[in-house]
């Protein structure tokens, strides 16, 4: 068996790939791919947990991550389109408005 | 076994991972997102989360990514700058922020001395078991995540609309 | 001292209270030239009737009035109390009787004056601060009446402010007065610290002086001669006088009043009211005296050579005020007082005849412009000579008495303070005649117009001219030498207040044997013998110069070049306070106003504004609206969290 520290470190480290892409990319909608990557090792880690400790709470709380997930998608992406749509940038740093 | 299956896994859950924040084309990199949730639902099976595993592929692999594809080929190639931040700082503090943080998790996994996983209930995983506790335990979540959906849905439909055109 | 509480005594000082707030509320000319002197009127009544009470008790009995409590701060307590002993009751009757005569006066001198309801609520509350200055029981209330006094001076001395020399002399007044209150104070806090190291925490003068005796010589010493700084200031002595002849800016009531008879002996009061605290400090006495003999020939010197009429006499003031403390230096505290009175009624005559002069010629003050007011204004000729012969000191006049009490005391002390005060009576006698004679003798040397239209001064001020003569000619008889008629009845009434303030005895005394005591009992008769012919030498070498062979004068000019034009400047003393204190200080306040206001104070405030908005300006970069910033901070901070628990 697999011991569950593996697992976790998995995690922690497909987080570090996920954050490392919301930082280094410029485009809107990779960024946004990587924040569910994010999500996903997340979710690892908790099935990962769930096993551990012999429990099933650890999988619901993988479903609502996936449910808050999906909605966020879907409104994050209607915002990216009309961002592009106005401001003719796909790029974050572009869309730089609130700045001093 | 098990362990070598582990590995081949992680391996390709890494690659696919920095192939996802790597590469210049955003749908090279949207796949290897797909590829990347596809091997997870491998993984959660090897943890006995059936339930999960299936619905990883149906609700992410299957709708969330497929939104995602629509949304780049809707809005097409990017214009000028090149793929990645320029900063060099950037890329120092987001590597040591990124690399601190894996590090120090993992150095607390590391220290820490894990029991062996408990045994749980023969239906470990499956529906039923999730079932019973999101309808009972979890029930308020469960409602107001109803809730939260259809507000997601008017606010992208709202948002995505653009303006009518006269 | 046996006190007897009587609650009159608040209405001395009510009275003119009444007249402030009245010329206040209703400042209408045919109401304040009623109102005002009226009310120092039934102050002065009130003050005989106090006055005769106090003499129906036996004597060193004082009138107590406790009006309120004004401080009670842990050892301090300071009660708003006035007091009604032989000292406070000539005062009393010396600020309300020339007061209210001067009060009439001005009803008729300030008639076709504009402002007439603000000068008699000024006059007004002039009274009631120095009556509350000599009635008070306690420092800090004398103080406060002493502050108040100062403060009327100042508006009254710029009382036609429109034009800036009245508005400057009154500033230079209360600046130069400021200096002496400042010492003032400082002695007065030294007293009550010093007093209160051995365990009485008072300020009250029948307190102080029971427990007097427990400080320290060189501590009295310090504390006298501060105070004595405080009175040079109020009392016009060196080298605090320069305010004195600016002052005569003002209108002439307010020089007779103020700058006369009352304001300007509050010094010589506060020094005879702490005699017992003098009595300790001989070193501080012996300042006193040479301090007042200095000035007395300096001032008489300087008078000798003045043009303007009111200045003649404001130095004039200097010089007597210099022998009054002359006689506080050498202990004759009764001698002062008695001059003192004897001053008031003269000099105030002698104001309120120049006033009455100017009245006449229709704004002139120059001597050299005036001559043959004889024949126009008689009553205003014959009630001047009355005042030149008195402050001459021709006997039987009151200054011929009071002065050589003066005299007298002088010699024992020692032989040059005496030959000192009559060298300045024989000026005194000169400068005073040669004054008269410019005035009224020999032909008018004023251009037409004004000799068209000279004419006599109304009843209004005519009645107080007549009155204070009166009291020129007869006021000094209270105080005879000891063997004649009734002797120093004057004297006498004082004595117990002033304990060894005796005029005339010549025995010994506890306090002020100065270096010359060794002559022992003096020739009294042929020291009166020898001032009366120093007043007669003056008054001839007058008659000589200025009637009998002018053009002596001339050759005098020749003989002695620039001797004229020193006294008549004063010995530059005002030019040489200009450079040495006035401009350095001037400075200092410039560079202060453009350089440290601006550059340091300011700086450290905009500094620190300045500062805030750098920081700020700084800060404000983090927010590059870059969400991908924001996120980096988010991460660092999560890994340093992960890290801290990590690590250990």
């Amino acid at each position: 068996m697999v011991p569950t520290g593996y697992y976790v470190i998995l995690a922690a480290a497909l987080f570090a790939v996920g954050a490392l892409g919301v930082l280094i990319r410029r485009n809107l909608i990779v960024i946004f791919m990587a924040i569910e990557l994010m999500l996903n090792a997340v979710n690892l880690a908790f099935v990962a947990f769930a096993r551990q400790l012999g429990s099933s709470d650890g999988h619901v709380f993988v479903l609502f991550v996936m449910t808050v997930a999906a909605a966020e998608a879907a409104v994050g992406l209607a915002i990216i389109i009309a961002v592009v749509r106005n401001r003719e940038s796909i790029f974050a740093d572009q869309n730089a408005l609130l700045r001093w | 076994m098990a362990l070598a299956v582990f590995g081949v896994l992680a391996t390709l859950l890494l690659v696919g991972a920095l192939t996802v924040v790597l590469h210049p084309d955003s749908v090279y990199s949207a796949l290897a997102l797909i590829g990347v949730m596809a091997l997870l639902a491998v993984v959660f099976v090897t943890l006995e989360a059936h339930l999960i595993a299936a619905l990883q592929i149906i609700v992410y692999a299957g709708a969330i990514m497929v939104l995602f594809l629509f949304v780049i080929m809707l809005i097409g190639r990017p214009g000028s700058g090149g793929p990645f931040a320029s900063s060099r700082i950037l890329w120092a503090a987001s590597g040591l922020g990124a690399g601190g943080l894996a590090i120090g998790v993992g150095t607390m996994v590391a220290k820490s001395a894990l029991a062996p996983p408990e045994a749980g209930r023969p239906e470990f995983g499956t529906t039923t078991a999730v079932a019973r506790e999101l309808f009972t335990t979890y029930l308020l979540p469960f409602e107001l995540t109803s809730v939260l959906l259809l507000i997601a849905v008017v606010g992208a439909v709202v948002l995505a609309k653009g303006r009518p055109r006269a | 001292m046996e006190t007897t509480a009587d609650s009159i005594v608040r209405w001395i000082v009510i009275w003119p209270l009444l007249g402030v707030l009245g010329n206040l509320l209703i400042p209408r000319r045919s109401f304040v030239r009623l109102w005002a002197p009226a009310m120092v009127g039934l102050a002065f009544v009130t003050a005989l009737v106090a006055v005769w009470r106090l003499w129906m008790l036996p004597p060193g009995a004082v009138l107590v009035d406790h009006v309120y409590r004004w401080m009670a701060v842990g050892n301090l307590h300071v009660n708003v109390d006035l007091s009604v002993d032989a000292l406070s009751a000539v005062m009393v009757l010396v600020v309300t009787g020339v007061g209210c005569l001067i009060h009439v006066y001005s009803t008729g001198y300030m008639a076709e004056d504009r402002d007439v309801a603000r000068y008699f609520t000024y006059l007004n509350l002039f009274t009631l601060s120095m009556l509350l200055l000599v009635l008070a029981d306690n420092l800090p209330l004398l103080f406060v009446g002493w502050e108040g006094v100062g403060l009327c001076s100042y508006l009254l001395i710029g009382f036609w402010y429109e034009k800036t020399e009245n508005a400057s002399a009154g500033k230079k007044a209360f600046v130069v007065n400021r200096i002496g209150d400042a010492c003032f104070l400082l002695g007065l806090f030294a007293l009550f610290w010093g007093l209160g190291a051995q365990g009485t925490w008072t300020v009250a003068f029948r307190d102080i002086e029971a427990s007097a005796a427990g400080l320290s010589p060189g501590l009295a010493t310090v504390i006298c001669l501060l105070l004595f700084a405080g009175a040079t200031g109020k009392s016009a002595q060196l080298p605090l006088y320069v305010w004195l002849p600016d002052a005569m800016a003002g209108p002439t009531p307010v020089s007779a009043l103020i700058h006369a008879a009352t304001m300007v002996t509050a010094g010589v009061y506060l020094v005879a009211r702490l005699h017992f605290l003098y009595a300790m400090a001989p070193v501080a006495l012996e300042v006193v005296a040479i301090v007042g003999a200095a000035t007395a020939l300096l001032a008489a010197t300087i008078a000798v050579a003045q043009t303007d009429i009111k200045r003649v006499l404001a130095y004039s003031t200097v010089s007597q005020l210099g022998y009054m403390f002359i006689a506080c230096g050498v202990g004759a505290y009764a001698s002062a007082i008695f001059h003192l009175m004897t001053h008031a009624f003269f000099k105030a005559l002698l104001f309120l005849g120049a006033g009455s002069v100017i009245h006449g010629m229709g704004g002139e003050q120059d001597l050299r412009r005036m001559g043959g007011l004889q024949v126009r204004m008689p009553t205003t000729f014959v009630t001047m000579l009355a005042g030149c012969l008195a402050i001459a000191g021709v006997p039987p006049f009151a200054g011929f008495f009071s002065k050589d009490q003066i005299l007298l005391r002088a010699y024992e002390w020692h032989p040059a303070l005496w030959l000192a005060g009559v060298l300045g009576a024989g000026l005194t006698a000169y400068y005073m005649f040669r004054m008269f004679f410019l005035t009224f003798t020999g032909p008018s040397r004023a251009t037409a117009s004004v000799r068209e239209h000279i004419h006599e001064s109304p009843p209004s001020m005519r009645l107080p001219l007549v009155a204070l003569a009166a009291l020129a000619v007869v006021g000094g008889l209270v105080g005879l030498p000891e063997h004649w008629l009734w002797g120093d009845a004057f004297g006498a009434f004082l004595a117990p207040v002033l304990a060894g303030g005796h005029g005339g005895a010549a025995g010994a005394h506890s306090t002020g044997m100065g270096p010359g005591a060794a002559h022992g009992h003096a020739p009294e008769a042929l020291l009166m013998l020898a001032s009366v012919a120093a007043a007669g030498a003056g008054i001839g070498a007058a008659y000589l110069l200025y009637i009998r062979r002018p053009a002596e004068r001339a050759r005098l000019r020749a003989r002695f070049p620039g001797l004229e034009q020193l006294l008549s400047h004063a010995y530059y003393v005002d030019e040489l306070y200009e450079a040495l204190i006035v401009r350095p200080v001037a400075a200092l306040a410039g560079f202060a106003a453009r350089v440290l206001d601006p550059r340091v104070i300011d700086a450290c405030v905009n500094g620190l504004a300045q500062l805030t908005a750098a920081l700020g300006g700084g800060w404000r970069r983090l927010q590059t609206g870059n969400v991908q910033h924001y996120a980096l901070s988010l991460l660092l901070g999560a890994a340093a969290i992960v890290a801290y628990y990590a690590v250990p």
